[in-house]
């Protein structure tokens, strides 16, 4: 059993992945924001690889990744910042990051040091399924990660049916047609989506991301999915504080109140 | 070994291609590769299609025999007119095609990149054309170099968006339009500018742009009695009008290709957008190319006096051609561009674009025998570069 099926088989309550930019808001925070999110109880950690071109990320991801590169983020300084982490905390642990920099590392070379750190998984938003399966799966599986999928408003049924049947961790459900970013409220047709969903019974467990910046959304999300995922908004806690513990805990107050 | 240099069924030109989009955009970009050859080979839109190049474009384009530039370069020179069409370049048989192409596909909204602002103008000018809503994304940077450009897309009622990220520049435009059709991926057509983008972008734009070969068969038939040359040559930044000059000679191995990149200030300057010369294979705005990147991935902005030919990718069909050594690429700097440019305008009477200057800086420093028949495709009109020119006064027109 993998670190992500331990944890919602064991796990009754929402679960509560929270997204950050490694190298924001200072290069050597990596570490230190892990520990600080794992500390608090916070359930699984995505670890963004930045990019100069972040295609699917609103702004507050978009300007994280800014500074992060501008502080000397890179993907061998990254490995290098987590080689202890697994003294640190137990829960999964995620990378996630645009396809170019994991080419440019080599492919299969990012997934046997990612698992050798004691990553879990991968998220990928510029890799679709065809493209996984036709040429990266054979090496994801070889290294003992999972790669997660993600599903959309505009995802069709049986499409949604051939990514359950190819994923063994989660699903990563996009709220809406949007790219990453803080929303009030999610509309009518949002929740019939989530609904949609429910009612397929997949044999994956489904997490909610985008837009999830507050306690209205969060609840929603945990509603109608095992739970949410949020990133813009923990960043936003970021740039309000350099303290990290204090991050985490305005992080948590924004969600719950 | 190749059989073919068109996209294969799954969208590569060998290694290149591909689609690599976010998921929100996979229903949209499925649903188009579904339909576009349908919709493009249909007798209905071909006979509007062909109807609006010939009245509203004014194509065909001449195609030129250029005596003094042939005396100039010992061979048989042919130009391309593309500088002649309806809003100055060849962007507008593309912006056609696709914004007809949306519109039987029911979207009602329309979206583009630009650069210096000529496929903004082109797309913006369909678009009054055929009543179309159409937001145009614009680095702020290039909003301040090209203003002009941009009050004429206002004027023709486009909405230009001005780009804050990154260097605020082509390469951020692009990342901005995908995340408007990410947010608006059901009423939304993106009207990508180049042969790039993910599959089918790459080859729905060359053929496009195929015009461009199909009348030089004929045009050269009935100059030259024979429907092909010896060489074709054009500028690439994008490719779509070098992939437009080649379309109907790929597999014609008697017509060599001659595309020319931009130097910059020279390769090995770090100030260039030579992407073929200095790229390496990556994923740039969902398509698997040669990118000028740094070793950890990031993608670098690239540097060229032309706004048309700074794209720190290149299309697949044209990194293709160059793997395969069916294209021979000349990288050609800014310097030997403005001197071709002011060559032409001397020996022609023609101010061809910084793009094109950089197919005839190629032409200048190539060999050839006496009995050889060159194409130069003139992708666009010089008038948008007239200040970049009019700084060059001093050293062209001390004579």
């Amino acid at each position: 059993m993998n670190r992500f099926q331990k944890l919602f088989k064991t796990k009754n309550s929402p679960v509560l992945s929270v997204y950050f930019t490694a190298g924001f808001p200072k290069i050597h925070d990596t570490a230190e924001i892990i520990r600080q999110l794992s500390d608090s109880g916070i359930d699984m950690i995505e670890i963004g690889i930045p990019f100069s071109d972040p295609m699917a990320d609103g702004p507050v991801i978009q300007h994280s990744s800014q500074i992060a590169l501008n502080n000397g983020m890179t993907l061998p300084l990254l490995f290098e910042q987590l080689k202890d982490i697994r003294k640190i905390t137990d829960i999964p642990l995620v990378l996630m990051g645009y396809l170019n920099p994991v080419l440019q590392y080599g492919f299969e070379a990012f997934c046997t040091k990612a698992a050798e750190t004691g990553i879990d998984g991968l998220i990928i938003p510029d890799l679709p399924m065809r493209e996984y399966l036709n040429e990266f799966q054979g090496i994801v599986q070889k290294s003992g990660l999972e790669n997660i999928l993600l599903i959309t408003p505009e995802t069709s049924e049986d499409r949604i049916r051939r990514i359950d049947a190819n994923s063994h961790s989660f699903i990563y459900m996009v709220s809406t047609a949007s790219t990453t970013g803080a929303k009030k409220d999610f509309g009518e047709d949002t929740v019939a989506y989530f609904k949609r969903v429910k009612e397929m019974n997949l044999i994956n467990p489904v997490l909610t991301g985008f837009g999830v910046s507050n306690r209205k959304t969060f609840e929603t999300a945990c509603q109608y999915s095992r739970g949410a995922i949020t990133g813009s908004v923990f960043i936003r806690c970021l740039q309000q504080t350099s303290d990290i513990s204090k991050a985490v805990k305005l992080l948590l107050e924004t969600l719950h109140s | 070994m190749h059989t073919t240099f068109h996209v294969d069924s799954d969208g590569y030109y060998g290694p290149y291609g591909g689609a690599f989009i976010p998921e929100i955009l996979h229903k949209n970009v499925e649903e188009l590769g579904a339909c576009y050859l349908n919709i493009m080979n249909s007798p209905d839109f071909q006979d509007e299609y062909q109807e609006l190049l010939r009245d509203y474009v004014g194509r065909p384009s001449p195609l030129y025999y250029a005596r003094r530039l042939s005396e100039r370069v010992g061979a048989k020179v042919y130009l391309k007119r593309e500088d002649l069409n309806h809003t100055g370049a060849h962007k507008i048989n593309n912006s056609i095609g696709q914004v007809l192409l949306a519109r039987r596909m029911g979207k009602t909204r329309i979206i583009a990149e630009t650069g210096a602002g000529q496929h903004g103008v082109a797309t913006a000018t369909v678009c009054a054309l055929l009543d179309m809503p159409c937001f145009v994304f614009m680095g702020e940077t290039d909003i301040a170099r090209q203003y002009l450009n941009v009050q004429k897309m206002e004027m023709l009622g486009a909405t230009v968006v001005p780009v804050t990220c990154g260097n605020k520049t082509l390469k951020d435009a692009t990342n901005e339009a995908i995340r408007d059709w990410c947010c608006n991926p059901s009423d939304t057509f993106y009207v990508i500018g180049s042969t790039i983008g993910p599959h089918p972008y790459p080859d729905m734009v060359a053929r496009l742009q195929s015009v461009i070969s199909e009348e030089i068969k004929k045009q050269l038939l009935s100059k030259e009695g024979r429907d092909y040359p010896d060489y074709l040559f054009a500028c690439v930044g994008g490719g779509s009008n070098a992939a437009g000059t080649y379309y109907h000679y790929l597999e014609n191995d008697k017509v060599k290709f001659v595309s020319a990149e931009a130097a910059g200030l020279g390769l090995e300057s770090g100030q260039s957008a030579a992407t073929i010369h200095l790229g390496r294979e990556g994923v740039i705005h969902g398509c698997r190319t040669l990118i000028i990147q740094t070793p950890d991935g990031q993608i670098e902005e690239p540097y060229s006096i032309s706004a048309g030919l700074d794209y720190p990718g290149i299309g697949p069909l044209h990194a293709y051609l160059a793997k395969t050594g069916r294209a021979r690429v000349e990288a050609i700097t800014d310097q030997e561009a403005v001197e071709a440019a002011f060559a032409l305008t001397r020996l022609e009477g023609i101010v061809p674009a910084l793009e094109s200057s950089h197919a005839l800086g190629a032409l200048m420093k190539f060999r050839f025998n006496p009995e050889d028949i060159v194409v130069v495709t003139v992708s666009g009109r010089g008038d948008k570069d007239m200040p970049a020119y009019i700084e060059q006064f001093p050293t062209f027109l001390k004579r």
